[in-house]
């Protein structure tokens, strides 16, 4: 059934991509009022609103680390965000997303400026097209910088996968449903640590490197992306007069 | 330096090396390099980086003149919302009244706003206020307007110049509390002007020559109600 549809055309994928293209992104820091900090993402088909609360304390308090601040990313996707009507509420996959997140987003926030707090990340995912889980990230990460709180680096995320037989970066719907392999990642870009890592399908060992490079050179375009969002809305502030 | 713009900077970004300048404020070092680590503006001083903050929560500091909203009458303290990422702790003891165990609410009850300094803030970030000091009081009547904390140098200027000059102009009192919470007291047209003003300057803290062009705006306006 996988190996039945075309993905491929000419060297190119179904949208008109290259093997190493990403799909369009486009980035807005700071779009609530009142939330502490926020992001709109839009990648490709994806679009993600992400609010972020806090450092305040942990309710309840058994929740509470002494030494330092827990972080709670909430993932949670639309009822209209996919073709048949998702049923609202957090389920299996979506628990399973937001503890991913939190702990990559835990490694770079300097939580221990904030002991026995919490940060909240609230990810809202409005429309879905694959690699929402990526979208959601590099989203949060941009509404953490624009919450104004302390971090080591501004995490970014990017997937790169297998269809055909071929490797190719940042999956799209259909490519995701009938490709062989999804490999996404997230990553410090300074440092260029790994802070999440996941795999769905196989791979081999040469086309597990070649997947992660490709997903890595991702990743730092997006990052580049990211901070230009960042800076667009408050560059304006300091240089407009 | 550059005098006309200041320098955004972002986490993550290379302020300089460690040997030739100390990490100040907002800043982290790692293998000897010095990275920003909040959103805020780069100051670039001859032997030490800071980064001011724009936006986030206030931290408190001990001795720090804060205003605080009562968030619960406990039995023999109150917790007290100071824009913190914590609620203070007011205890009975650094009230300067006399207070019965569980007559609390007879004093300051849910809502009440105060003027309190920060007595304590330990190695967990507890906080302790305390209303034992001069010009430290429950709050009656005016209205309080809010800022983000950092940008509370930039209203009360340099040396006070930015606050006596809205006294002088608006005939307020007015008292800022460093967690940005600032509060007004005087007539209706005074306190509107006051806030359109604390307003402009929020907007544009990033500006030099900031004062001068607020007295001038103030001097214009005073002018056009005679």
């Amino acid at each position: 059934m996988k190996s039945e549809i075309k993905l491929f055309e000419n060297g190119k994928r179904l949208d008109g991509r290259m093997p190493d293209e990403l799909r369009n992104i486009k980035i807005k820091a700071g779009v609530l009022h009142r939330a502490e900090g926020s992001c709109y993402l839009e990648w490709g088909g994806n679009k993600v609103m992400v609010a972020v609360y806090g450092p305040r304390e942990a309710i309840p308090r058994h929740t509470q680390n002494p030494l330092r601040a827990i972080v709670t990313a909430r993932y949670n996707m639309a009822a209209f965000s996919v073709e048949d009507r998702k049923r609202p509420g957090p389920d299996r996959r979506s628990r399973e997303i937001s503890k991913v997140i939190s702990e990559a987003l835990e490694s770079v926030i300097l939580v221990e400026k904030f002991p026995r707090a919490t940060i909240d990340v609230n990810i809202e995912v409005l429309d879905a097209e694959a690699g929402t889980r990526c979208a959601g990230l590099t989203a949060a990460a941009v509404a953490l910088v624009d919450a104004g709180i302390p971090m080591k680096d501004i995490p970014v995320a990017c997937a790169a996968g297998k269809i055909n037989d071929q490797i190719v970066l940042d999956l799209g719907k259909d490519e995701d449903n009938y490709g062989s392999a999804d490999l996404p990642i997230a990553i410090s870009p300074r440092t260029g640590e790994i802070l999440l890592l996941q795999m769905d399908g196989h791979l081999t060992q040469e086309e597990f490197d070649k997947a992660f490079d490709f997903a890595l050179k991702g990743c730092h375009i997006i990052s580049d992306l990211q901070k230009k969002a960042i800076l667009e809305k408050y560059q304006s502030e300091a240089g407009g007069i | 330096m550059n005098q006309d713009k200041r320098e955004i900077v972002i986490p993550s970004q290379f302020l300089g090396e460690i040997k030739n300048k100390k990490a100040g404020k907002g800043t982290f070092v790692e293998n000897g390099k010095i990275y920003a680590e909040i959103l805020g503006v780069l100051s670039n001083n001859p032997d030490y980086i800071n980064v001011i903050s724009l936006k986030g929560r206030y931290d408190p500091t001990e001795k720090d003149f804060v205003i605080g909203i009562v968030i619960e009458a406990m039995q023999s303290s109150w917790l007290v919302d100071i824009n913190a990422a914590y609620p203070a702790l007011l205890h009975v003891n650094e009230v300067p009244w006399d207070v019965e165990f569980g007559e609390t609410e007879k004093y300051l009850n849910k809502g009440d706003s105060i003027m309190a300094k920060v007595l304590q803030v330990d190695q967990e970030k507890k906080l302790q206020i305390t209303l034992k000091d001069y010009n430290l009081y429950k709050i009656k009547g005016g209205f309080i307007s809010y800022v983000e904390p950092s940008k509370v140098p930039r209203i009360i200027g340099k040396k006070g110049s930015m606050i006596s000059l809205l006294k002088k102009y608006t005939k307020c009192r007015i008292f800022v509390g460093q967690n940005g919470r600032i509060w007004i007291d005087g007539d209706e047209d005074g306190i509107k002007k006051v806030i359109e003003t604390i307003v402009m300057i929020e907007d544009e803290s990033l500006s030099y020559g900031l004062t001068n062009k607020i007295e001038e705006l103030l001097k214009k306006d005073t002018k056009d109600v005679h």
